[in-house]
């Protein structure tokens, strides 16, 4: 039987986020603060992808992301498809798409919002805007860019 | 029309629907019409002001004592358990079990939409920090139709501090429903800020910017004025703006005989009081509506019939 060539290796328990468009994955390596879990990271950038031409693929060991992480990197590269891997299988694949609303993953970057003080779930509302993604503040109505949210 | 207010809160402009905006604005008219003292009969209202405002929590309490209700409250936060830590959501929760609604003025922006998450009785937005202040909107709504009997496809200016003023945003938010059109006179540092001209766009609502207030003066049916605040600029820069957005009588001659000037008041000097005696001068007016605006939020909300 042919074995099939990995251009970054293959993991066999943990997350693997493919077809991240080409350019992105150092950026969602660092926002999503990805080196911090202390597991092993493979990453790899500028491969050949049948559907987008190049992409980026990061590869974590022993992590599994939850929807909540899941959302918001459809906030960034709503291209990107999450692999679960289980005993080198995929178990679950995860097509990204860009959610109407999104809870407790970001806090308000206006400092005066009532809900940085209060017990209450951040909460934005997800609009696209002349191409670009912009979140309304479900408390303080404030719109931000996805940036900023992000800075945060 | 069935009382599409009744047991709800009253927190953002953009949260009300066009047909709640206009029974609140027909129901503001009618008390204003044939006044009831009986609305409010038995029920006691929170007045919750967090920050000192006088104005607004008078108009508020007049409006509570006028429709025949009892009020509680405080009208600094300093002397509240909020200074002692104590959380928003605490205070709603503690607060909404004494009283049958909750009027409530906050220094933080979106402090109004958590505390009704927390009440158990409506709240009614008296201003959160530079957010929301419905009530204003309201009042506004009330005058301009008094005024031009009609809110739809009028020509709106509006002059000053347009960046931070919390009034022109809600008004605009408002009156793009009825499809008005808009003229902008602001200092360049102080424009109209993109998220409501994009919501401006979105409705197919025109705007524009003029140069000078004699032009929006000449062009629009309400002239809607607030004050550019020096500290906002340094010495320099505010010598080049000075006297630029302030209304004097003269500036009105060529006027349509329709037009009407509003200010949200406190005024300074952005409008001389020249302009008082003209037929155009309507914001003392405008003020007196802020009662009869609130009147209405307070009886729909606690009334499921007006």
């Amino acid at each position: 039987m042919e074995k099939k060539q990995y251009s970054v290796e293959a993991i066999e328990n943990g997350t693997v986020i493919d077809h991240i468009p080409a350019g992105k994955g150092l950026a969602i390596l660092r926002q999503f603060k990805l080196l911090h879990y202390g597991s092993a990271v493979t990453v790899g950038f500028n491969l050949p992808s049948k559907t987008q031409g190049s992409k980026d693929i990061i590869k974590i060991s022993g992590v599994t992301l939850d929807d909540a992480a899941a959302n918001r990197l459809a906030l960034f590269a709503p291209e990107a498809v999450v692999n679960t891997i289980d005993r080198f299988q995929v178990v679950d694949k995860r097509h990204l798409t860009m959610p109407d609303e999104i809870r407790a993953v970001f806090r308000c970057p206006n400092s005066n919002c009532a809900s940085l003080s209060e017990p209450v779930q951040s909460r934005f509302y997800v609009k696209k805007q002349h191409g670009q993604t912009r979140l309304k503040c479900h408390y303080c109505e404030k719109t931000f860019s996805r940036d900023s949210v992000t800075e945060a | 029309m069935a009382n599409l207010l009744y047991r709800q809160n009253v927190i953002s402009v953009s949260d009300l629907t066009t047909e709640q905006l206009e029974l609140l604005l027909d129901t503001a008219l009618k008390l204003k019409a044939s006044p009831r003292d009986d609305l409010l009969a038995g029920k006691l209202i929170g007045s919750c002001f967090f920050e000192p405002s006088t104005r607004t929590r008078l108009s508020f309490e007049t409006a509570v004592q006028r429709l025949g209700g009892k009020v509680i409250g405080f009208s600094d936060g300093a002397n509240t358990s909020a200074k002692k830590g104590e959380t928003l959501a605490d205070t709603a929760r503690i607060i909404s079990s004494y009283t049958d609604a909750i009027i409530q003025r906050h220094p933080k922006d979106g402090a109004a939409r958590i505390t009704a998450e927390f009440s158990s009785v409506p709240v009614i937005n008296a201003g959160d920090g530079t957010n929301q202040h419905p009530s204003q909107t309201l009042l506004d709504l009330v005058t301009i139709y008094e005024t031009q009997g009609r809110l739809n496809q009028l020509k709106i200016a509006m002059c000053g501090d347009l960046k931070y003023g919390r009034t022109v945003h809600s008004l605009c938010q408002a009156l793009k429903r009825w499809g008005c059109e808009f003229a902008f006179v602001s200092p360049p540092s102080l424009a109209m800020p993109e998220y409501i001209t994009e919501e401006l766009d979105e409705a197919g609502c025109r705007h524009q910017v003029f140069s000078s207030l004699e032009e929006a003066a000449q062009w629009a049916d309400i002239l809607y004025m607030t004050r550019v605040q020096r500290e906002r600029f340094d010495e320099q820069e505010f010598a080049k703006i000075q006297g630029k957005f302030n209304l004097n009588a003269a500036m009105l001659a060529g006027a349509k005989p329709n037009l009407r000037v509003l200010h949200p008041l406190p005024r300074v000097d952005e409008i001389h009081p020249d302009v008082d005696a003209t037929p155009y001068a309507y914001y003392f007016e405008q003020a007196t509506n802020g009662v009869y605006a609130r009147m209405a939020m307070l009886s729909l909300v606690l009334n499921e019939e007006v």
